[in-house]
């Protein structure tokens, strides 16, 4: 008995001694934990993202929506979202890609594209300066580029690329937005042919192209397109400064793997930088050695004064071959697949990111051009020498973390470089290559952003970080959870967590530009009497409803707080009915929106002065209402009609009226 | 000095000119949804201005829908001014003292008259309400203040002379002052 006790006593020792150690364990992990969650947030930080009701923030951020195809636009330091512009999807809520008037923005050589992965936003530049006039981004999945209007916050155009696959390395623009460019993440089989996907290096190509812009107008034209060797190319950024009339394009995969690229495209100790001298591909063009190929692509354009988009087919492209163009391209050896390329605000340094490696590898523009005088060659490749590595290397940034991406600049002569392994920013000085600073993310940082930062004067004082992966940053959403981006201040010698904030889609990279660029640019209305759409209808006097054949066009007006027509008989089963409606609104801040039941489509949501179109079939006789869908007035309630549906054989009169 | 009353009298005349340039009142509403304001102004000859919202929020409570065709005196009052103008210049050129004091006794009346005519414009578009407005407020009338600021519902109305309303009163003066210093 005594000895059972003893055991008893023993036992409830250990017990103890195992409970004492659980929690003291536990209680580090969770001191650990929360070491994580909270980063370096040291001081009260709140005031210096706090915005105060009715005032602005100081920066407008682009942010790319990823797979949501769209691009959304925050205010800095707030991270507040102010904006989601469709771009390259559909969106119901503001009928683009269902009105009448934006569906030919959606349209590529496949048909209507309803959805597209949106990944690198680019503002327009003049003498290397963000301008505020455009923004551009790419279509990852079908290739293409748009350009939103800034003063509008509207995409007015939309460009497909022809002989490409996957636009990744895409938009990036020249020093006075003369090209942004667009380079094949997939190499395809050119022309595009039906073989057997083993005969990958022989039959297939990788091509960048050199989409011209107006400088007047913006509106955007294939320049020309450069045939090069079957790699994947991933980024880009161009030249500035003196090195302006280059662009810059990563690739991997050189290997031409064309199955398994996790193992296959991973194999070369280095792929190439390629750097396309543009202004030399001019004066080849200018010669004729431009190759008139047949293509097949859309280009799209949205009129602001008709309010309305048309597609057109184009059916040629000119493309430069390197073997007869000496000069035009360079291969720079760079190591481990180098993902993000990025040109510092001189113009001198050229930094790859290999996503593999530890460390970072700068070139330099003056050893490059150095290299190409002296013919420094390793070798030779479907006609683009490849420059000794040693030769244009300007320096190495050591061990600076794992698995670099991407790199910005804050024009005081330092370098952000995101690294998505080790889910970090390091910054690093330019020309010492040293290590000044690192700081976390949450977690695994993709792109970042300073705005400005990769023009030649960058606005340093902000840091955004795009994160991939968000876990448990916020409150769950179950299994799928919001995308985040993070917001640092680089203004001291450290990096600064300032705020978490949620994002749309999936964040890649990002613009930013100071408010003053674009604030006072932007549009309040649309002026009424400037309205050319063909249907629109300018006062309540000219609204009437015609019919022709089966197509019945309503022209229809709307202000606070009626429709005109708000009765409309004599529609029939079968019918294609055109609602045309005009929003008399001359005043900011009031749209009107229009839906009828049972529309099988999406509301429009019409600006003032602006005429936007949506279309009916009704499929069943009934009188069926419609709506104001924007709360618009104290009378919003009362805004609303009927419209009186007959059988496809009735002999109801067509007739409108309002307040009869 | 008194050798230049005949000119101080011409550039009172001409001075309405101003007129056909500037308005010649202004009304504003301010309120919180309209944070810059909305206003008309009143010419000589016309009105500008954000006419349409003034009508848009005006309906709502039945008030009349301002239009230029609203105000007969738009049509005539113009060659009032250019009859005046010239009677100055006349006067200015080739009149005696007592012309003087005749002008700007005319202006005085015509300038009286002018307001009054404005107040029961105001007193009427403030009084006179549809009676199937959608919104009624027992007892209430939207006039906007004669000159000054004034509260109405969520609204701040501010009612002042504009430039050309100021001219009207520097060219009664100048006239005024001619007269005092002129030579019989």
């Amino acid at each position: 008995m005594k000895y059972i006790n003893k055991m008893k006593s023993v036992l409830t020792l250990i017990v103890i001694a195992l409970i004492v150690a659980g929690i003291s364990s536990c209680g580090q992990q969770a001191k650990d934990t929360d070491a994580f969650r909270k980063g370096a947030l040291s001081s009260d930080v709140a005031s210096r993202v706090y915005v105060a009701p009715g005032e602005y923030d100081e920066f407008y951020a682009f942010v790319s929506g990823g797979f949501s195809g769209q691009l959304a636009v925050y205010g800095l330091p707030s991270g507040r979202l102010l904006r989601v512009i469709p771009v390259f999807s559909v969106d119901p809520e503001k009928a683009y890609g269902f009105s009448e008037e934006t569906k030919p923005m959606l349209e590529t050589s496949f048909g209507f594209q309803p959805w597209d992965d949106a990944h690198h936003p680019e503002l327009s530049q003049t003498d290397g300066n963000t301008d505020g006039r455009w923004c551009f981004i790419n279509g990852n999945n079908t290739p293409r580029v748009a350009r939103i209007d800034l003063t509008t916050f509207e995409t007015a155009e939309i460009i497909e690329i022809p002989n490409s696959g996957g636009n990744h390395s895409s938009p990036f623009t020249t020093e006075n937005t003369e090209y942004v460019v667009a380079g094949t993440r997939f190499s395809v089989p050119y022309p595009q042919q039906d073989v057997a996907i083993n005969t990958y290096a022989d039959k297939f190509k990788g091509m960048l192209s050199f989409i011209k812009v107006n400088p007047e107008s913006g509106l955007m034209n294939i320049e020309f397109q450069v045939l090069l060797p079957a790699f994947d190319y991933d980024l880009a950024h161009s030249g500035k400064g003196k090195s302006h009339g280059w662009t810059f394009f990563t690739s991997y995969n050189t290997e031409k793997a064309s199955t398994l690229l996790e193992v296959g495209a991973s194999q070369n100790d280095k792929d190439f930088i390629a750097a396309i001298n543009w202004k030399k591909a001019e004066e080849y063009l200018a010669q004729g050695k431009g190759h008139d190929v047949p293509a097949n692509y859309k280009h799209n354009v949205y009129d602001e004064a008709t309010h309305m988009a048309t597609s057109n087919q184009m059916n040629t492209v000119k493309v430069l071959l390197p073997e007869e163009c000496p000069g035009l391209v360079y291969f720079l050896p760079t190591p481990k697949s180098p993902h993000g390329i990025d040109v510092d605000p001189t113009g001198e340094y050229i930094v790859g990111n290999g996503k593999l490696s530890a460390d970072l590898t700068v070139h330099s523009f003056t050893n490059m051009i150095a290299a190409i005088d002296n013919k420094e060659y390793d070798t030779i490749i479907e006609g683009i020498p490849v420059l000794k590595f040693e030769k244009v290397l300007a320096g190495t940034v050591k061990a600076a973390g794992l698995g670099p991406l991407h790199t910005e600049f804050d024009g005081r002569g330092n370098g952000y470089t995101s690294f998505f392994i080790s889910s970090e920013i390091v910054k690093w000085k330019v020309g010492t290559w040293e290590v000044l600073d690192r700081v976390s993310t949450y977690y695994s940082i993709g792109h970042l952003m300073i705005p400005g930062g990769d023009s030649k004067n960058p606005q340093g004082k902000y840091m955004v970080a795009m994160n991939k992966i968000t876990k448990d940053r916020y409150l769950p959403t179950g299994p799928e959870v919001t995308q985040s981006a993070q917001l640092f201040d680089i203004t001291g010698d450290k990096m600064e967590l300032l705020l978490d904030f949620p994002t749309i889609g999936e964040p890649h990279y990002a613009q930013g530009i100071s408010a003053d660029r674009i604030v006072s640019k932007s549009k309040k209305i649309y002026k009424l009497e400037e309205n050319n759409h063909p249907y629109v209808a300018k006062s309540e006097d000219a609204t009437k409803v015609v019919r022709e054949g089966k197509d019945v066009h309503v022209y229809m007006t709307m202000i606070r707080s009626h429709f005109s027509p708000d009765n409309i008989e004599g529609i029939k089963v079968g019918d294609k009915v055109y609602f045309h409606v005009t929003n008399l609104e001359q005043d900011y801040d009031v749209p009107h929106g229009f839906s009828v039941m049972g529309f099988e489509n999406a509301e429009i949501l019409v600006m003032p002065g602006q005429t936007e179109t949506i279309t009916w079939v009704p499929s069943r006789v009934g009188v069926y209402p419609f709506y104001c869908t924007d709360f618009c007035s104290a009378l919003h309630q009362e805004m609303q009609g009927y419209i009186r549906v007959s059988a496809a054989n009735s002999t109801t009169e067509l007739k409108w009226s309002l307040g009869e | 000095m008194k050798k230049y009353a005949r000119a101080i009298m011409v550039i009172a005349a001409l001075t309405l000119g101003l007129l056909f340039v500037f308005p010649m009142w202004k009304i504003t509403l301010l309120a919180p949804q309209y944070p810059t304001g909305i206003s008309i102004e009143i010419f000589v000859n016309n009105i500008t201005g954000d006419i349409s919202n003034f009508n848009i929020m005006n309906h709502y409570v039945g008030m009349k829908t301002i239009t230029v065709k609203g105000f007969p005196e738009l049509a005539y009052m113009q060659y009032i001014v250019l009859a005046m103008m010239a009677l100055g210049v006349v006067i200015g050129l080739f009149g005696k003292k007592s012309h003087f004091w005749i002008w700007v006794v005319f202006m005085i009346a015509f300038g009286t008259v002018g307001l009054y005519d404005f107040y029961i414009w105001e007193y009427n578009y403030g009084h006179t309400l549809d009676p199937a407005a959608a919104i009624k407020v027992p007892g209430m009338a939207y006039q906007p203040p004669f000159i000054g600021r004034k509260e109405i519902l969520n609204f701040i109305a501010y009612s002042f002379p504009a430039l050309g309303g100021y001219a009207v009163g520097i060219s009664i003066s100048l006239a005024g002052f001619a007269a005092l210093i002129k030579r019989k």
